[in-house]
């Protein structure tokens, strides 16, 4: 049962810092379109960073439970 | 609007018959053994095989036929090759004497075994008995050797117009020319600078190009197709090693300087960071293998569900929304297989650049 609420504060988490991360690029490029692709693969690179955090948490809650 | 209905009507009628025709199946054969194990049958799809199977249904006495393609087994056990077809173990019923070893297929793992072939089981249902070194061609790896061809289809083919005058892309050509060219400009030149790119552009280009067309293939549901090459952890943790080779052996300078001796930090606080940066270089590649492992793994998890949601069920009528849900996670699916690709690529550059990276003055 911990490892389904600990499953859930990992969704919660990754979903928030990916929901920041696009808030961000998408603010950015709002304010200056002509560099919509280099904010693109900013974006993309720290949206996986997170992601990439948020999977360490999956396989580790994954090998405890 | 007949537009629309011309779409959406095949569509409830397609839903609602094909699942009268499974739902009839259930009835029949699993339903004398129990419950239908979503789990299992989640699992066994997922997780690699010594058969390439095609089809399976009832018959009318209630007994299971199938058609599938046995692989070849190849086990190095106590010092001896022994090649065989997967055929011979009859989907596990029948021990395989090699020599004199027997040897028994239990859910999808070879043991070894006496001539009997028992299989003591623990707690949890593993068998502890000991397993061969097994190297055989299963399901992953003739599915990994068909995309290996696909690629080197489309690649010769399209590499061989470059030979000559230059002239106007035509067919494959012109398809792959402007994602190479992406590849190129957007991920590896960026990266990695142009001074260098030349260097890793093979690399990169292989890795996005294998990761995408084993994650498409992963999501053809009929025969050729279906396998989880991509969400199978011991094939993306090769890919990462991959990387994690070419970012420490092409580490400058700079890049070891960085980790063991950061400048402009005092030493006091370097005993904490050293450790910290070592161990970054190993996660970074451990990252990689396992967001591709995670991200394709739990995409097919989430098909396989929608689709035993009508037997958990044991309804039809939940069948447009199985249906209807799986249409929708195919369409997300084939976006983040592309995306998956891309990602990984992008990070093996982004890593490789970081570490030839000089400093300039």
């Amino acid at each position: 049962m911990y490892t389904a609420v600990g499953l859930g504060l990992i969704v919660i988490g990754a979903g928030l810092g990916i929901g920041l991360v696009g808030k961000g690029a998408m603010e950015a490029m709002g304010r200056q379109p002509e560099v919509l692709s280099k904010i693109q693969t900013a974006m993309i690179i720290a949206a996986a960073l997170v992601e990439g955090v948020a999977l360490f948490a999956i396989v580790l809650a994954w090998l405890v439970s | 609007m007949r537009r629309f209905f011309r779409i959406v009507i095949p569509f409830i009628f397609f839903s609602l018959f094909s699942v009268f025709a499974f739902a009839g199946n259930e009835k029949e054969g699993k339903g004398k053994e129990g419950d239908f194990d979503a789990l299992e049958m989640i699992m066994h799809h997922i997780s690699d095989s010594h058969y390439w199977h095609i089809v399976s249904w009832n018959r009318e006495d209630g007994s299971e036929a199938e058609i599938s393609i046995p692989l070849p087994v190849i086990l190095i056990y106590d010092g001896s090759v022994h090649i065989f077809m997967a055929s011979e173990f009859h989907h596990g019923e029948s021990v395989v004497q090699k020599g004199d070893h027997y040897f028994k297929l239990y859910k999808d793992k070879i043991y070894v075994t006496g001539p009997s072939g028992k299989l003591t089981l623990n707690a949890d249902g593993v068998p502890l008995n000991t397993k061969p070194f097994d190297l055989s061609i299963t399901r992953n790896v003739a599915s990994m050797w068909m995309s290996v061809l696909i690629i080197l289809a489309l690649f010769i083919s399209a590499a061989r117009k470059y030979k000559g005058k230059p002239s106007m892309p035509t067919g494959m050509q012109s398809l792959l020319e402007p994602i190479i060219l992406f590849v190129r400009d957007d991920i590896v030149i960026e990266q990695i600078g142009e001074k260098k790119a030349d260097r890793f552009m093979p690399f990169i280009l292989t890795v996005f190009f294998f990761v995408w067309i084993n994650n498409l293939i992963g999501m053809v549901p009929i025969f050729p197709g279906g396998s989880n090459v991509s969400g199978n952890i011991a094939f993306t943790s090769i890919l990462a090693v991959f990387t994690f080779l070419l970012t420490n052996l092409n580490g400058s300078k700079t890049y070891w300087k960085d980790i063991f001796a950061t400048p402009g930090v005092p030493i006091p606080v370097r005993v904490i960071l050293i450790p910290i940066e070592v161990v970054s270089i190993f996660t970074k590649p451990f990252a990689l293998m396992v967001r591709l492992f995670a991200n394709i793994t739990a995409g097919h998890i989430v098909l396989l569900s929608l689709t035993s949601l009508i037997f958990v069920l044991k309804t039809i009528y939940i069948s447009p929304v199985s249906i209807g849900m799986s249409l929708f996670m195919d369409m997300l699916e084939l976006l983040v297989g592309l995306l998956q690709a891309y990602i990984f690529a992008l990070l093996s550059a982004l890593f490789i650049g970081m570490a030839v990276h000089e400093e300039e003055h």
